[in-house]
């Protein structure tokens, strides 16, 4: 693992953390982490149609005592909005791991929208937020998110701004 | 198709002699028919997050790969949770099976038409989703066999029950999210539901 491997030391700290199920709709920022989820034999993770499934997925999981973790983007939280009013209900723990789009060197207008709103539309459903701007900080703050949902059966999303994943265009994107 | 098949019967022959079984309960409907067929802890009735009983099902299913779950819902749940049929058909879980208690109404808002009251089959969706069967059951002469194959069969299985619109007195499970979250985690998880 490289100094810079972030999504290595998140896939590490969700192992340490018991994730054991991880959902996901494919990413260009989650890319490398997903890679690492769907690579190991001890997670297993599930692709989904829409980020909403995985609020289902997550509860189902809970509830058969086993914890989970969802990937998405910025763009995936909108898709969450009323099931995670039975999250709140319920006291599920829930772990979101969210890469931010419409932020800084966003080359899409049309992710500025859901971006900007993004912080404010977890809050207001009860979802506690953390956003990260270091890629060396992402892991301890998964880490720390992990324990609060799971030993205090709460709702954490942690934000991984745009910056760490430093896309400036479809081209480059496409390409990584 | 005209129905003929009630509600509250389907419910209750699917959940006769259910022993383990897991259930999710799509909201409304499907909930109350759940709970006159007689309140459990292994039952997670749902009171909102309309389209997530499907994907509920299929988390339960992947981490208790030894025990059956059933998703009992409505034809008006499944059809907002559709994209999960594709999802469930990915993983293709042998335990997880699904009863949709068509009525082709939206039961809870004044009995207004489903897609599947034109004609949407949510069966059709199901195998071309990769399901190993779906089928679609009109008959009581047909009931037993569904139930036999709903508990027997491997999964990804979806059955979906042709149900006349009736409107029935409502039987409501308990209410409280945390309630049922613990009561349904104590029973399957034992002394260890108590820790995360």
């Amino acid at each position: 693992m490289s100094a810079g491997d972030w999504p290595g030391e998140v896939h590490g700290a969700l192992k340490r953390a018991g994730i054991a199920l991880v959902g996901y709709v494919p990413d260009a920022g989650h890319k490398r982490l997903i890679e690492l989820c769907d690579a190991d034999a001890a997670m297993r993770s599930v692709v989904l149609t829409t980020e909403e499934e995985g609020i289902g997925l997550a509860t189902g999981a809970w509830l058969g005592g086993v914890r989970s973790a969802l990937l998405m983007q910025s763009s995936g939280v909108g898709n969450c909005v009323n099931v995670l009013g039975m999250v709140r209900e319920c006291s599920i723990p829930l772990l979101l791991l969210v890469t931010m789009r419409g932020e800084e060197g966003e080359f899409n207008p049309w992710q500025v929208p859901m971006g900007q709103a993004t912080r404010a539309v977890l809050e207001s459903m009860g979802v506690s937020v953390r956003r990260v701007v270091m890629a060396h900080e992402i892991a301890q703050s998964v880490t720390a998110a992990a324990e609060l949902a799971f030993e205090r059966g709460m709702a954490v999303a942690v934000l991984i701004a745009q910056q760490v994943i430093g896309f400036k265009s479809f081209q480059e994107q496409a390409a990584q | 198709m005209t129905a003929t098949l009630r509600r509250r019967e389907v419910v209750q022959a699917l959940l006769a002699e259910r022993g383990d079984l897991l259930v999710v309960a799509g909201l409304g409907s499907t909930a109350w028919d759940c709970t006159a067929a007689g309140d459990s802890p292994l039952t997670f009735p749902l009171w909102g997050a309309m389209g997530a009983a499907a994907m509920i099902g299929l988390g339960l299913a992947l981490v208790q790969p030894a025990r059956r779950v059933l998703v009992i819902t409505g034809d008006g749940e499944m059809l907002m949770g559709m994209g999960s049929l594709a999802t469930i058909g990915v993983q293709r879980p042998e335990n997880l099976r699904i009863a949709v208690i068509d009525n082709e109404r939206y039961g809870e808002t004044g009995m207004q038409a489903t897609h599947t009251a034109h004609g949407v089959d949510l069966a059709a969706v199901a195998l071309g989703c990769r399901f190993r069967s779906a089928r679609v059951v009109t008959q009581a002469s047909e009931l037993e066999a569904a139930c036999r194959a709903l508990r027997t069969e491997k999964g990804p299985a979806l059955i979906q029950f042709k149900v006349l619109a009736e409107k029935l007195p409502l039987v409501l499970p308990p209410a409280d999210g945390v309630v049922l979250t613990k009561r349904f985690r104590r029973e399957v998880l034992g002394e260890a539901a108590g820790t995360g």
